[in-house]
């Protein structure tokens, strides 16, 4: 692996041409292979690991010449923010480094699509984190709580964020943003931001003392990166409120294990200790849901269930469980099913009752 | 209701005897006999039975029972002569004249030079009831009413024929007799001239010169179809800057589109088959577009045959047996017939049990069938085949080369072959590519390099278009029914994929390819009169599908040669680019501390070694060693030349100013100067 600053590791890849040239060699840049073939489950750090596999990117291969030309177009976008200390979005990248060749009509880049697992490639291939690279992704996710944060100078008390919440920077390092203070007794991690909204207008965190984040949706690196840092430095215990589908199931397991595509950032994302809070499998018997709430399983939610069941790290017993019961009743549910008791059963009954039964999965 | 006594003749017609002997008008096939319904009961009475009409007697019906004749019949029908709609009727009367003008003029042996003009015609189109005509001409796309001016440098005509050939149908030099030309009944010009006295009212106007001592003669004649007989209206002597040719000019009811089967496409493609010609068109917006002569000889004059045995059915044989000359069987077969020697004549006479000395008017009914089905059971010999004058390899390339954009054109002509005793020869041609190939190397210079937007460059990619097909019956373009045609069967039935072109099930194959296919025949077999679609006899597909196999092999020896080439030369272009953007980034990424050209250089070294080195640039005609010479009957157009059977550079078939005095015949040797390279 590459060492040095981000930079130096950037500008390795020039001299790895310039090199490879020197030899009268193809020049080929080692790429971590990122596939689930090329991940593991680590029991011990309970973490998904990248393995050591790794493709060669070379330039004088017809299948890879263009990829190899991006990479380097890319690595040099990167060098520059490095050395001008800007931080930008994915787009942005895509959008700098796209021309015309000379000539001709082919563009170095013909969508983003293209030029976003470049900048993936070069994370794993230099071992730099994204935010380390300062490409920014999309600022997605709200926080309100007991915590205090510091962002570029500036403290931000999350008591007094009002009902919608501090935005969450897409970038969560030092020295950037440090946590000041976190008072409360834990962090509960939301899916949804209608949920959010709920439990923040109810003032659930005061009652509750705790610190409430959501990602809307899959939540963004910055949400996980904030939340691993809260455990870490403050160690307190983190919960994810998914819905019951094997979507939620999987939100779950990111923040839990890390991500299959970038295993390799688990070690400074994943939160190995997070407990699954629900909805689970079971909740629509506990707590009365009708079944008409539910909705049906598609055949891609049945084939993504019985993926999810084969994971590694899905193999306790109790998990095996409450993914075969989603499967055995057919049905999924989702947060919102909950309103259908009560605006606020989410609030006055679901949770207290889960904390108070300390029923959750791990 | 009276009972009227048979009349053949219409009422209008000028009561004065019949003339016998040339006037007959009418052809035993085409005069039917129709029977009229009975004038019976018209509309219900409201509940009352009427009296039931009296029951037709044979001779009341016989009161309505006349002769039809052809041109009454074709008036009627004139969708089976090519005018059932407004486009093709101005097509169909550009082609009958052009057809004729070819073929007089190689009657003559005079190389054709045709002049096409299209106007629109004053007084253009019916008024909405109540209004004013609009006064002056509309546009040529908006316009009913064309005239067209067809003129030629043929033979002319003598003047008693005029009136004949133009205005009375079924009458010509080409139907009875077995030698390849492009008009067969003689129905064509007439029928024109019919179609556009009926949908005008104007008739048809002649001018013909036949001798430089004589003056021309100016013609104008209607057809009264009652009696299928001309109408002179004026006849005089006129002033004519020709020596001789003829010009006949036609007032129709018509629409002038561009686009395929359009005037403009047929005009395109007869100068294609009838490379020989040179051909200016006028079109009705006023441009002038001349398609040159390519080559400077003309076909051979075609022989004139006699029938093959096995070409004719049982009531031919009859009908030729009441007027043959000779007396004997034997005789009989010997000289009325092509490739039947005393030898051949007395086996058919011993298969059929007659004696080959009986005398032929003796011979009918059972002895005739019996005659007729020897005749099938012998082999004779096939029919000679200097009654076809095909249009040649050579001249099919440079009527492709002239007229149609690519990298490939080659051309097959096949050895004669017969379907029911008539000989015909299958011709085929093929053009491919975008044309591009010469213009690359400056392409690369010239075209600006537009930067494609997110999102375009997949749409460019995504155009397929089908293969032309061009189908010609004695050098005559057919542009309609291409579904009936066994051209098409043929061509759709080949499996082009063998020759590295992509195609559908059931289509014709995909990509920049003109396919030319051309059947020359004493006989042409068409499936209708408005000569559109050649029937489908399987010796005829046969020949046309052996045909397009060759020609096809030798395409898919050039696409695989030019993949492998381009396929090369993509790879390195592709490196050459890349390493440009390459070397570029690891110099900023350097800070500038890097020496870009010798980074540059030295990565493009390694592209050279590793894309096959010297080999590519011979395959792309870089470098020292001679490209490979182009197969016989092909042309080949690379960026460095063009290989092959190029023909003689002449002008190019756009606008261009009034036309060249007679253009100096190129040297035979200069022609064939580029072929061993």
């Amino acid at each position: 692996m590459p060492t040095g600053t981000a930079e130096q590791r950037l500008v390795g890849l020039a001299d790895l041409v310039v090199e490879a040239a020197r030899k009268k060699r193809d020049p080929e840049i080692e790429i971590p292979v990122r596939a689930l073939s090329n991940v593991a489950f680590n029991p011990k750090k309970r973490i998904i690991e990248m393995k050591d596999a790794t493709q060669a990117r070379s330039l004088f291969n017809l299948g890879m010449a263009r990829k190899f030309m991006q990479t380097m177009l890319v690595a040099d976008a990167l060098a520059v923010l490095q050395r001008e200390k800007l931080t930008t979005s994915l787009r942005e990248i895509y959008y700098r480094t796209k021309h015309t060749l000379r000539d001709s009509t082919e563009n170095t880049f013909d969508a983003q699509d293209e030029s976003d697992p470049i900048i993936e490639d070069i994370e794993v291939a230099l071992a730099a984190l994204r935010e380390e690279l300062q490409v920014a992704a999309e600022g997605r996710g709200s926080i309100v709580g007991n915590v205090v944060l510091v962002d570029d100078g500036d403290a931000i008390d999350c008591t007094r964020a009002g009902k919608s919440g501090h935005t969450v920077p897409s970038i969560v390092e030092e020295p950037g943003i440090r946590i000041r203070k976190c008072a409360a007794d834990f962090v509960l991690l939301v899916e949804k931001a209608t949920q959010f909204n709920r439990l923040s207008e109810d003032k659930f965190w005061k009652r509750h003392n705790c610190v409430l984040v959501t990602g809307n949706g899959q939540p963004p690196r910055g949400v996980r990166r904030l939340c691993r840092r809260i455990h870490d430095e403050w160690k307190k215990p983190v919960y994810v409120l998914v819905d019951n589908d094997p979507w939620g199931y999987y939100i779950y397991s990111v923040v839990k294990q890390g991500s299959i595509n970038l295993a390799f950032e688990s070690q400074r994302m994943a939160i190995p200790d997070a407990k699954f809070i629900g909805l689970s499998s079971y909740d629509p018997e506990k707590h009365k849901l009708p079944r008409n709430v539910g909705i049906r399983l598609t055949d891609k939610d049945v084939s993504r269930a019985k993926e999810i069941l084969a994971y590694p790290w899905f193999q306790k017993k109790e998990w095996q469980r409450e993914i075969r019961n989603m499967l055995a009743s057919g049905l999924k549910f989702e947060l919102d099913a909950l309103a259908n008791k009560d605006f606020r059963y989410l609030t006055t009954d679901y949770l207290p009752r889960k904390l108070k039964e300390r029923d959750w999965l791990d | 209701m009276s009972i009227r006594a048979p009349s053949k003749r219409a009422p209008a017609a000028p009561a004065r005897p019949r003339s016998t002997g040339g006037q007959r008008p009418v052809p035993p096939a085409k005069a039917a006999v129709v029977p009229v319904a009975s004038p019976a009961d018209s509309g219900g009475n409201g509940g009352v039975i009427p009296p039931a009409p009296p029951r037709p007697t044979a001779q009341m019906l016989a009161g309505k029972q006349r002769e039809i004749s052809v041109s009454e019949f074709f008036a009627k029908n004139r969708h089976l002569l090519g005018f059932d709609s407004h486009r093709k009727a101005l097509l169909t009367a550009v082609k009958e004249a052009v057809d004729n003008s070819l073929d007089a003029c190689e009657e003559g042996r005079i190389l054709p030079e045709i002049e096409v003009k299209i106007e629109v015609a004053n007084g253009n189109g019916e008024p909405p009831k109540g209004q004013l005509p609009i006064p002056g001409r509309p546009s040529a796309s908006q316009a009913e009413r064309f005239i067209v001016t067809v003129t030629d440098n043929g033979p002319g005509i003598v003047p008693d024929q005029i009136a004949k050939i133009f205005a009375k149908l079924l009458y010509g030099s080409k139907f009875h007799r077995l030698r390849m030309s492009r008009g067969q009944q003689g129905i064509g010009i007439s029928a024109a001239g019919l179609y556009g006295h009926l949908t005008t009212g104007k008739p048809v106007r002649v001018t013909s010169r036949y001798s430089e001592k004589k003056p021309a003669k100016y013609v104008e004649i209607f057809i009264d179809t009652a009696r299928n007989e001309p109408r002179v209206i004026a006849n005089r002597d006129v002033e004519w800057d020709r020596p001789h040719g003829t010009r006949v000019s036609i007032e129709l009811e018509g629409r002038y589109q561009k686009g395929r089967t359009s005037v403009d496409e047929f005009l395109e493609q007869a100068a294609i088959a009838n490379p020989h010609a040179r051909i200016v068109y006028l079109n009705p917006e006023g441009q002038r577009t001349l398609f040159d002569r390519q080559v400077e000889e003309l076909p051979p004059s075609p022989r004139e045959i006699r029938p093959h045995p096995y070409g004719i059915e049982l009531g031919v044989l009859l009908k030729m047996m009441q007027s043959t000359k000779s007396h004997w069987i034997g005789g009989f077969l010997c000289s009325d017939f092509s490739r039947v020697s005393p030898k051949v004549a007395q086996e058919i006479c011993q298969k059929a049990g007659l004696d080959p000395r009986a005398k032929v008017r003796t011979v009918h009914g059972d002895a005739a069938e019996r005659l007729y089905r020897a005749i099938q059971n012998t082999k004779i010999m096939n029919p000679p085949t200097d009654c076809l004058s095909p249009i040649g390899e050579k001249a099919v390339l440079a009527g492709l080369y002239k007229q149609i954009k690519g990298d490939f054109y080659t051309a097959v002509t096949r050895a004669p072959a017969v379907y029911r005793g008539n000989p015909f020869v299958i011709e085929v041609g093929l053009a491919y590519g975008t044309g591009q190939a010469a213009l690359a190397e400056s392409a690369v210079e010239q075209e600006e390099a537009v930067p494609v937007a997110e999102g375009e460059a997949k749409e460019k990619a995504g155009e397929v278009s089908l293969a032309r097909l061009m189908r010609f019956a004695n050098r005559v373009p057919l542009l309609y029914q291409p579904g009936a045609c066994a051209i098409t069967k043929a061509a759709v039935d080949t499996a082009w994929r063998n020759y590295g072109v992509s195609q559908s099930r059931g289509a014709l194959p995909q990509g920049p390819l003109v396919i030319f296919v051309h059947m020359a025949s004493v006989w042409v077999p068409f499936t209708s009169e408005s000569k559109e679609a050649i029937a489908d006899y399987d010796e005829i597909r046969k020949e046309i599908r052996l045909a397009l196999n060759e020609a096809g092999r030798r395409l898919s020896a050039f696409v695989r040669r030019r993949e492998r080439a381009q396929s090369e030369f993509k790879r390195r272009n592709v490196f050459e680019a890349y390493i440009e953007e390459v070397a570029a980034a690891c110099k900023r990424l350097k800070k500038g501390r890097l020496n870009e050209e010798d980074l540059k250089q030295r990565l493009q070294s390694i592209a050279k070694k590793l894309t096959g080195g010297e080999r590519t640039d011979e395959l792309l005609g870089k470098g020292e060693s001679a490209g490979p010479v182009a197969p016989e009957s092909t042309i080949i157009v690379t960026p460095d030349g063009v290989e092959g059977a190029v023909p003689a550079p002449s002008v190019p078939p756009e606008s261009v100013p009034p036309p060249a005095e007679a253009k100096p015949i190129p040297e035979k040797g200069a022609r064939h100067a580029h072929r061993h390279r």
